[in-house]
């Protein structure tokens, strides 16, 4: 017997932000009109806490058995609308969310007819669609309480050991023979000017001595495959091959400095870098009497758009290293923009002007030029070039990302950024995981950050890695691939190749090759069904009756044409 | 051992927190002095890079 379908429909001024741009109550007068549509109600905003139990009460007083919800979108407040569906009794996979905001009113603020009339040709499809939803269950599979950490400087290290003193067991897997990345070739750690090789010895001693801990150093990645829950990682160590099977994976390769080759004379010798700087400190090397630093070498410019962000603080330190060592020795910085935030590092950039640190600021268009015994700097403000007399040239050159960043990302198939570093999965809701699931991500393989940030983002993986780790099982949405018509398929396998997930394979079964989904790894992307010519695979709550029945809605015309 | 957590604070970087470790299991009691949370986050129209709605 078919169920009589009653859909309720929440139309959202969202503050302004709709209906500013839309008559929210011209649509909601026109959802009413809408098939199955049995109750309506406009809401000033329906993500609030007044909104939300409105919906609760309207599901139980009304008898809802589908809930649409025409507001922002659904990428920030999905969740929450489904949620509120199951609160209120409701199968929260008999929801649709219909987006008049961000692809609707924003987008049309100065047609406000043109506007309102997509906005109800929205609706009208949401309602379609809605009146198809089935009630879905949240898939559930086993989760491998173990951890892999690859990459083994200071973030993955403090990973390691945040992980390893929960009680997980990690493998800690690092290319480079021996732990501590960076902080290997550092001399002091600002603010504090802490040593940076015994910082990173201690850190190795403690994973290296951590019973939960396995460490393999010069050791690669060769595969991984899986999804949450269930990785299986191949590595190698000196062509001997293990494999892994891990619930997490968090990724902490570092990122390296860059070689300014052909960049300001550039020669290792009389001009070095900040890095190099640092390691003729280690060896009590440094003699100069006179330093010219550049900063923003390499960077901030057409081929490096992004600021490196720690070399204004590694330069402040490094002069004051020298005004510290050899107070007669002249520090010159030249800069373009000073990046000194936070309050211990505006107090070292005003100690070092106290120390007698010269910062003069140069521009882009007119570059200082090295030549041998002097550096010529075009000064602003005086108009004319300026002589500096120099026996010593310190470059500052970004960090850039690790050389392994494609391969890595490539067998994880997780995004990297404009620039190869690794790309998370949303700027401020998941700093700190990839878009797929399970995996996480720290330090400078995101972005260049200072030894602390490194820290604090390593703890903060560590603990984001640990949610999924607490528990059994693992629980996914879903909406996913589904095999609807295992005799349609003719296990051709291009679904398996073209999905970005590894969520599909091809099984041998009685009726011969046919594709399997992994609903766990599966995140709902849709590649397969679409390219299934069989039409033996489609998406929960995305079926092909559901989308044919918005296209339909959407080519009636609605009443007001 | 009682493993309970107390979050004092209930603006962005509490509420987080509150979240992750709820998520893990943890029993969680936030304390906020204001009358709702939300913090300086609940203020902002939209937050940079992304634009998103604050709220």
């Amino acid at each position: 017997m078919a169920e009589e379908i009653r859909i309720g429909v929440f139309v959202c001024d969202c503050g302004s932000n709709i209906a500013g741009y839309l008559k929210v109550s011209e649509l909601a007068e026109y959802a009413k009109t809408l098939p199955n549509v049995v109750y309506v109600k406009e809401n000033l905003y329906t993500c609030s806490e007044s909104g939300i139990n409105e919906i609760k009460a309207a599901v139980k007083e009304q008898d809802l058995n589908r809930v649409v919800v025409a507001s922002c979108t659904p990428r920030t407040h999905e969740p929450l609308f489904r949620e509120t569906c199951a609160e209120g009794g409701l199968n929260p996979y008999l929801f649709e969310m219909v987006n008049i905001r961000d692809q609707c009113s924003w987008v049309h603020m100065q047609e406000k007819e043109e506007g309102t009339a997509k906005a109800k040709d929205l609706i009208r499809m949401g309602v379609a669609k809605a009146s198809l939803l089935q009630p879905q269950e949240p898939i559930e599979s086993p989760m491998d309480p173990r951890a892999m950490v690859i990459g083994g400087g200071i973030s993955g290290m403090t990973s390691a050991l945040a992980l390893a003193n929960r009680g997980y067991q990690v493998t800690l897997v690092e290319k480079a023979a021996e732990l501590g990345g960076l902080l290997l070739q550092l001399d002091k750690i600002g603010p504090a000017n802490a040593d940076a090789a015994s910082v990173a010895e201690k850190h190795a001693q403690q994973v290296q001595g951590h019973p939960k801990i396995k460490t393999l150093t010069a050791t690669k990645i060769d595969a991984i495959n899986g999804y949450i829950g269930n990785f299986k990682v191949t590595t190698s160590t000196n062509g001997v091959q293990e494999e892994f099977g891990v619930g997490v994976i968090v990724v902490a390769t570092g990122a390296r400095v860059l070689k300014p080759v052909g960049l300001f004379n550039y020669d290792g010798e009389k001009v070095i870098t900040q890095l190099e700087l640092e390691s003729l400190f280690k060896k009590g090397a440094f003699n100069a009497k006179n330093v010219v630093m550049i900063q923003c070498v390499g960077a901030r410019n057409e081929e490096r758009k992004y600021c490196s962000r720690i070399c204004c603080m590694v330069a402040i330190k490094n002069a004051i290293a020298i005004k510290e060592r050899s107070p007669d020795t002249g520090v010159h910085i030249l800069y373009r923009d000073i990046q000194a935030y936070g309050t211990e590092n505006e107090e070292l950039y005003q100690y070092a002007k106290q120390l007698g640190v010269r910062f003069l600021k140069y521009d882009q268009a007119k570059p200082p030029k090295v030549e041998e015994g002097r550096v010529t700097v075009y000064h602003h403000l005086l108009g004319r070039d300026l002589e500096l007399p120099v026996d010593l040239v310190v470059l500052s050159t970004p960090l850039i990302a690790g050389e392994d960043n494609e391969t890595i990302s490539r067998l994880l198939r997780v995004s990297l950024d404009e620039n190869k570093f690794f790309l998370e999965g949303h700027v401020k809701l998941k700093p700190l995981d990839f878009a797929n699931d399970g995996i996480y991500l720290c330090g400078n393989a995101h972005y260049p950050a200072t030894v602390r940030e490194a820290i604090s983002q390593a703890l903060g993986a560590a603990s984001r890695a640990s949610i999924p780790l607490s528990r059994d099982v693992m629980t996914v949405e879903p909406i996913v691939s589904t095999l609807v018509d295992e005799d349609a398929c003719r296990g051709c396998g291009l679904c398996v190749a073209l999905c970005p997930y590894g969520a599909l394979e091809i099984v041998r079964t009685e009726k011969g090759r046919k594709v399997k989904v992994i609903p766990v790894a599966c995140k709902g992307c849709g590649v397969c069904a679409a390219t299934c010519y069989q039409h033996a695979l489609t998406i929960n709550s995305y079926t092909d009756e559901q989308i044919g029945q918005q296209i339909e809605a959407f080519l009636e015309t609605g009443t007001e044409g | 051992m009682n493993n309970d957590v107390l979050v004092i604070g209930g603006g962005i970087a509490g509420i987080q927190a509150a979240l992750d470790l709820a998520e893990m299991g943890v029993q969680v009691h936030m304390v906020e002095k204001l009358p709702s949370i939300g913090g300086k986050m609940a203020q902002l129209d939209k937050t940079f890079p992304t634009n998103d709605c604050a709220i």
